[in-house]
This record gives structure tokens, sequence and C-alpha cells, in this order.
């Protein structure tokens, strides 16, 4: 079986067994052994079935594909050919017609034109007419298969520890967040089925964006993955706080989610399609035709895959021009078109507005408030979706979309990212749940991952994306170990537990290393160490192609300072000194083994991830495979700021003046934070109380989140709030009288019918019915049943009548 | 019209004269009278039915008298039997009447063990 067919069999399936163990709980959960209790098993047995399928892709792919030193520069031109001789072309080129083929793998090899190595196809067309089609399909490349391989890694160790994280709810609980109206706690049943159900939900969603084959689909599972994550951050949805923040995720989401709709249509009115890749059609005439995708349209393949504005974009943005030239003109024009930039702000809205989506769900600024309030759900899903896979799915459809971003939404991305890591880094300073810490650790690294997309750093960023995610969850597993044997999320209570809990203390101690960047400069480091100096360096070479944009450099160097100091602020408040509360101490115990093991998993990995091995095997290098075709190179572009950007090549990066500087700068600023952290928390030298008194309006300023939830609250939450009042006035003002007048007009009105139809009407009636009433109950003396007497009546009757008639017609009868 | 009819003493004078129409519509009404007289003091159902064919049979009576070819215009052209024709079909509807009449009181002795007219006060108002 050739690769071509294997991988999407391999990996569907891989894809729809977490769907089958939510289906299967759904129903059955109830009744899954005492109190839903085998639903665990039930969702880690689909889950690690993915797994093994997952590392069974990967290694057929490594078969293929074997991951190589990328040597660039010079002689770039001839590695890639001979890259590219073992690497893809075979099996895309040769045997991919049955479904779907590989990408523009096979084509240009010659040219010595980098095109990454992908799969695609289409397993089910949900719906076609007209230029819409709308398919359930794939698109695999290393990365699509790398995030398949983390995902259900990370999933599969949070599974674990869910397992006996969330033992609780396996009895009926008592929540003492949560007090009733008679004052007493909340007492429910268990809901450990209920978990696990939405976890498999969850997976199922992700790997559904994952492994999408075109945009719509991608969408789809976008808002999966968003309502899965209602139903997670909401599990102790009695709370009035996860509820709110529930509803905040959501609501939040979907703002992003609406200019991802823009940038939706954007795509689809001017180019008709929203398949990633190239798919081949058989026509009504036996023909095959090629139906080019957003990647080939976007760069084409015979411009050496530059970006330019696609054909559907210009025409759509000339539509004037087009309707008054002949049809058989237009074609020629569409290059004159294009040189005039129509098409430009069609490209730029597509780019922003999928990059909207974006930001909603890696929680970048603007969008980024709803990420820490997702801290109420149970830790297990803090760990999985707002660490390691749902926020990540953000800078992942960056990545996948990248071909199609032009330097200027590059630009939009590199600045958003600044800004997040910035705002966020500093936030996290002065938080003191250890939750929010790693949340706002998260968003500030969500930062560093946009921006390095954004500088160009295309494998930097996605290398981060996988490195942050093994140390994000290994750091908010060791949280949520911290928490369930303190019962407190407040640092300022912990402290001193380095000796009960041995093994949470070390393996977030490699969580809090990776995550600076630590290492022995170019000798050997953590995983961050690789990630962050990759995206150091590259915002080193962009800043130096562009120095109107040095700031960017300047953001990811103090980011690096920050992040060190407040991890480590975070390790030292919790683990170093002296106990500060006894009553937590003395409960504080290490966790038990189901929940240690992943730790010590992910601590592993945690320090290897970002090795390469001797040969060149390693994560940058697997990336390196799928790196978009046309950005090996150094490119130009931009129109939107006014100003011509470069986005250096990324191999530029690697070499000697930016990889040095960039090493030094990312060591010393980890060290730096470090010694600063650990001067006010371990030796005291610096007296944190006194740091925050000087710097008051600073100080005041981050533990209020830069007052990012007043001012949502004042620019949208209060104007909402005053509209509706106004509605409701106008409702209760206007709206109401008048309908309550018109109510009294016909109460009146109806008042008279009615006494009309009572006094007339009815009088009339029921006077018709007493008088016959009356007369008949006299009459019916008459009625005496007694034959005989009828009898006599009806003589004496007869008798009388006749008497009349001869006393008063005598004349007449005698007539 | 009836010569010597006297005020004074009412059909007085029918005892001289011979027999005319006269005297048999005094019987009829006698008949009659009797029949009414008796359906209105017999308790018993069976004598009230007789009552009734004394009074059927008193019309019966007037009809026939009434038929008489004395009583015809000169230029009557009928054949002179409608009274006799009214008087048969009497005599018919009286026996239907006595069967149907027969059968209710048959009835009501099922019912009320008695033939007492006084006792069938059932549809009294």
């Amino acid at each position: 079986m050739d690769l071509a067919t294997q991988l999407p069999q391999l990996l569907g399936i891989a894809w729809l067994l977490p769907l089958a163990s939510f289906v299967l709980i759904l129903f059955f959960g109830p009744k899954m052994g005492p109190h839903g209790r085998n639903a665990a098993w039930v969702a880690t047995a689909a889950i690690v079935t993915s797994l093994v399928l997952s590392l069974v892709a990967f290694v057929s792919w490594l078969g293929a594909h074997p991951v190589t030193a990328v040597h660039h520069g010079g002689d770039h031109g001839a590695a890639h050919a001979s890259d590219h001789a073992a690497a893809g072309h075979s099996d895309a080129g040769d045997h991919g017609e049955a479904s779907g083929h590989g990408g523009a793998a096979a084509s240009h090899n010659d040219q010595g034109v980098h095109a990454p190595v992908a799969y695609s196809g289409d397993w089910y067309t949900l719906y076609e007419g007209g230029r819409l089609k709308l398919s359930i399909g794939w698109y695999v490349d290393s990365l699509t298969i790398l995030m398949f391989v983390l995902v259900t890694f990370i999933a599969t160790c949070i599974h674990v520890y869910a397992s006996g994280y969330m033992h609780d709810e396996l009895h009926d609980v008592t929540d003492h967040e949560v007090t009733l109206a008679d004052g007493h706690h909340l007492h429910r049943a268990g809901r450990f089925p209920r978990f696990f159900q939405a976890l498999s939900l969850f997976c199922f969603s992700m790997m559904g964006i994952l492994i999408a084959g075109n945009l719509a689909m991608v969408f789809i599972f976008w808002e999966l993955v968003g309502i899965c994550s209602w139903f997670l951050i909401g599990f102790y949805y009695e709370r009035k706080s996860a509820s709110t923040a529930a509803n905040k995720a959501f609501i939040v989401n979907r703002v992003g989610d609406f200019g991802m709709l823009i940038g939706l249509m954007a795509l689809w009115g001017a180019l008709g399609t929203l398949h990633f890749a190239d798919a081949k059609v058989v026509g009504a005439d036996g023909q095959t035709a090629t139906v080019p995708g957003l990647f080939s349209l976007v760069r084409p393949a015979e411009s050496g895959h530059a970006l330019r504005v696609p054909d559907g974009m210009v025409k759509f943005a000339a539509a004037d021009k087009v309707a008054r030239t002949p049809v058989a003109e237009v074609a020629g024009k569409i290059e004159a078109w294009r040189a005039e930039g129509l098409g430009d702000w069609l490209l730029f809205i597509a780019g922003v507005g999928i990059f909207c989506g974006c930001v909603g769900k890696s929680a970048q600024f603007p969008l980024s408030v709803w990420l820490p309030d997702a801290m109420e759900g149970p830790t297990p899903v803090s760990a999985l979706v707002h660490s390691a896979t749902m926020v990540a799915a953000g800078v992942y459809l960056v990545g996948r979309f990248f071909p199609v971003l032009s330097p200027d939404v590059l630009l939009v991305i590199a600045y958003t990212g600044a800004i997040t890591l910035f705002i966020a880094a500093t936030i996290a300073l002065v938080a003191n749940d250890i939750k929010r810490v790693l949340a706002y650790s998260t968003v500030s690294q969500l930062g560093y991952m946009m921006l390095a997309l954004g500088v160009g750093g295309w494998v930097a960023g996605l290398f981060h994306l996988v490195t942050h995610a093994f140390f994000k969850s290994l750091l908010f597993l060791c949280s949520g170990s911290v928490i369930h044997a303190c019962h407190t999320n407040d640092m300022r209570k912990m402290g001193g537990l380095a000796k009960v809990m041995p093994y949470t203390a070390g393996t977030m101690l490699v969580g809090c290393l990776a995550i600076i960047g630590a290492g022995i400069p170019f000798v050997i480091g953590l995983s961050g160490y690789y990630s962050k100096d990759s995206i150091l360096a590259q915002a080193l070479s962009f800043s130096q192609a562009n120095p109107q944009h040095a700031i960017l450099f300047y953001a990811v160097a103090g980011g690096a300072f920050l992040t060190a100091f407040y991890m480590f602020r975070l390790w030292f408040m919790t683990f170093a000194g002296k106990a500060r509360d006894h009553h937590v101490h003395e409960h504080a115990h290490e966790s038990p083994q189901v929940m240690v093991m992943p730790l010590l998993v992910l601590a592993v990995l945690a320090v290897v991830a970002g090795w390469t091995l001797p040969g060149g095997f390693g994560i940058a290098n697997l990336l390196e495979q799928s790196r978009p075709a046309g950005t090996v190179e150094t490119t130009t572009g931009g129109f939107a700021f006014g100003q011509t950007l470069t986005i250096p090549a990324e191999y530029l990066s690697h070499g000697e003046p930016f990889h040095a500087t960039a090493t030094w700068t990312a060591f010393a600023t980890a060290l730096g934070g470090v010694l600063l952290a650990a001067a006010m928390y371990v030796w005291r030298v610096i007296s944190p109380a006194a740091v925050a008194m000087i710097f008051r309006p600073v100080y005041t300023l981050l533990a209020n989140r830069w007052y990012f939830d007043e001012l949502y609250h004042a620019l949208f939450v209060v104007p909402a709030h005053g509209l509706a009042a106004t509605a409701s006035g106008i409702d209760q003002g206007l709206i109401d009288p008048f309908l309550n007048g018109l109510a009294w007009v016909t109460r009146l009105v109806a008042g008279v019918d009615s006494w009309i139809d009572r006094t007339l009407v009815d009088g009339l009636v029921n006077a018709t019915a007493a008088a016959t009433w009356s007369a008949g109950t006299r009459l019916k003396v008459l009625q005496t049943g007694s034959l005989r007497q009828y009898v006599a009546f009806i003589a004496i009757g007869t008798v009388a009548l006749f008497v009349i008639a001869s006393l008063f017609f005598r004349a007449s009868l005698a007539g | 019209m009836l010569p010597g009819l006297s005020f004074a003493v009412p059909l007085f004078g029918l005892l001289t004269e011979p027999v005319s129409v006269a005297h048999y519509l005094v019987v009829g009404a006698i008949l009659f009278v009797s029949g009414i007289v008796c359906m209105a003091i017999k308790r018993n159902a069976l004598g009230v039915l007789m009552g009734i064919e004394l009074v059927l049979n008193g019309a019966n009576v007037n009809f026939v008298a009434f038929a008489s070819p004395y009583l015809q215009g000169a230029g009557s052209r009928s054949l002179g039997l409608d009274g006799q024709v009214i008087a048969v079909f009497v005599i018919l509807l009286a026996a239907a009447e006595a069967a149907v009449a027969l059968a209710i009181t048959l009835n009501f002795y099922n019912n009320h063990a008695t033939v007492d007219v006084d006792r069938a006060d059932d549809l009294k108002g």
C-alpha cells in the first residue's frame, strides 16, 4: 500500500476513534461500571489507539521521506534537487491519482524550486453545486502528522492523568464553591463519564482541524472545538464563575470567527474554492482536469511559487472593468489589472479575516481575555485545551494557511503577536493564581509563535508550537498536581513544597527551564532553547531587513526576560523557601502514581523534543519538509502600509551573525530573569512588596490585567446594557402604554357590548324562557296522567267548543 | 227542520212521530254519550276500550243515518252509500285500534300487574 492511500486511512481512523468513544459514552456512559468509572477506559483506549495509528503513520512517513539536514545558501538548488529525489517525488506523483494527489510535490524539482510534500483528497462530498464544493477531505503533510502525534500523545497523557484527577466525580460531590439559597453547599451527582465524553469529542474536533483538506471543514471543526471548550470550561457549571467563563470564551471566540467568516467569503467569492491543494477531477468527457487549490492559485507553480494576487481576485476587484471588456479580451488584461494593484486588498482582507479566527482561538490581543478565565475548568482541561491543543489551533491554521498570507498580513500578525506577548507577560509578573500565571504565560508564548510566523519564521513558529505544547502541558499538569495537594490556587499560600512533592517539583523545574529556553549556548539545551532561539534569530533577521520594525526584536527579547522572571517566580513561590501557610503545607502530599507518570513522560519530552540528532533527524527538519512553496527564499512585497516589507529567508537566520546574537540574547535575558526572580523570592535581596510600592501605578495596572476586562466592560458591555436599557425604556415607556391604552379601549368597548348582551339580548331570551317555563309549570297541572280525566276533558272541551260555537256563530251556522 | 220539535220538552215530539233520521241520530247520540261516560268512569282498561267501541258505533249510526236517501237532494248523482262505506272504514279502524289498544293493555299489565287506568300515570307532567 502506498503512502497516498495509507496515510488518509490511518489518520482517518485515528481521527474518528474519539468520535466513537464520544458516542459510546454519550449513550452508555452512566452504565459503564459504578458511577461510569469505565468511561475513562473507553476514552483512553480510543485516544491511545489514535496515538498508535498516528505513530504508525509517522513511521510510514519517515520511511518514505527520511528527515535529513537541510542545507541552504549558495548550493541550495542542488541540495533541494537531491532532497526531493529522495523525498516525495515518486510516491506523490505516481500513485496519487486514486486518492487525490501529492500537492505540488511532483513538479519543478528540476528547476530547484522548493515545493512541499503533501497528500490530499476528499473522503466524502457533502454538497456540490455551482462553484461550491463542500467536502470532508484530508491534506496530509509532515506538519499534519507531527501535530497528530503531538495532540494524541498529549491527550493520552491527559486522559491518564484525568482518570486520577477527576476521581472525586465518581461519587456524589459537595461543591464548596456553590452556596445555595438555603445556605447549604451544592450537593450533586458525580459527572465522571460526562467529562471524558467531552474530552473525546474535543480530541475528535481538534484532529478534524488538523486533517482538514479545505477551509470549510476547518471552520466546522473550529466551531466544534469552540463548543467543546465551552462544555469543558463550564464543567462546574453550577459555579457562577465557571459558567460566566465558559460563555465569555465562547462569545469572544465568536467575535474572531466572524472575521474568519469574512475571510472565507472573500476567498470563496473571488476564487470559488476553499480547498488547500489541487484536485484532479475527471470531467464528463473522461478527461482528467486539475482544479487548482488555494495554494497554487496564490502561488502558482509556473511563476516559481511567488506570491501573486490570483486571477479570480483581480477579476473580482475589477468587476466594473470586466463588465466593459469583451469576454475574449479579459484574460489578456488580467496582468495589467494586477499590476494596477486590483485585488491586493481582497487578498489582504482574506488573510486578515482568517487570521481573525486565529486571534480568537489562540487568544491573541485583543481577544486574549477569555483564556485566563478559562482556567475555571478542571486542570486537565486547562492542560489539554488551553495550552497544547485548542489554542494551538490558531497558530496551526496560520501555519497551514501561510502560503496565502501576503507580507502585509504577516506584518499584522507579527505586531499582534508582539503586543500579545508583551501584555500577557507583564500581567503574568504579578498574578498570584498559579494557573493564571500559566494561562498568561500561554498567551505570551502564543504571541511568540504568531510573531515568529509573522516575521517569516514558518518553521520557528511551528517548532515552538510543538515544544511549547510539551512543556506547557507539563507545567499545567504539575500545577494541577499542586492544586490537588494544596486545594488552593493561590501561590501566596504555598512555599516549600519541594520536600513534600519531589516529583512534581522536579518535573515542574524541567518545564520552567524548558519554557525559558535554558541551555548551554551552542552546546545543548532543553526543547525551548532551540525553538526560542530560532524565533529570536528570525526576529533579528527581520528587524535588520526592515529597520523600521526593529521593535519586534526588542519585544521578543524583552518577552524572554519577563518569561524567565515570572516562571521562576512561580517555581520559587510554590516549591522553594519555607511554608507560608502551615495548614496547607500539612495536608500537602505527592500525587498518586497515575498522575505522576504523565508528568515524568512529558518532562522527558520537554527536554528532548527540540533536539536534532546527528544525521538531521529532528522536529525542525521534519517541519522543513512541509515548508510552504515559495517561502524558502527572501521575498519582498507589501502595499497596505505604504512600505515595502522584506520577509527574510529563514535559513539566513541560522547563519552566524543572527544565530550567535540571538543565542546570547536569549541566554542573557533568561539568566537575568531567573536571577532577578531568585533575588526577589529566594535570597530576598529585593523585596517584592517594595518594588510593588515603588512602581505602584504600573503594579496596579498589571494586577488589574491592563484593565482589559474593565475596558471591554466599558466599551462593549456597558453600551450593550445601555442599548438594552434604552430599548427596554422604549418598550416600557412607549410601546407598553400604547398597547395598554389599546387594551383599555378594547376593554371599555367590550364592557358596553357585554352590558348590551347581558341586559338586552340575554334579558329577552331569558324572559322568553321564563314565560315558557311558567306557562309550562302551570299547564303541567293539566297533565294529570289519568286517562279518564282526559276523556272527560275531551268530552267537556268538545261540548264547550260546540256551545261556544253555537252561541257566537249562530248566524253563520244558521246560514 | 224537525217538525213538532218543542222547546218545552226536548225531543218529546219524536215519540209520536214515525221513525225518521232524527230517531237514528238520537240513538247515535245516546250511544256516543254512553261511550264517553263509559270511558270517563271505567277504571278497567277493558271497560275503557268498550267505551271507545260505543263511541265509534254511535258515530257509525250517525254516518249511516245521514246517508239516508231522504236527505239527498233530487239531483244527487251519488250512489247514496257514502255513510255506509265510511261506517265500514270505521269498523275496520276500530278493529285495528282495538288490536293496538289490547297490545298496550297487555304490556301495561305486564309492567304493572293491573289494568287500572288510574295507575297509568307514568307520563304525568
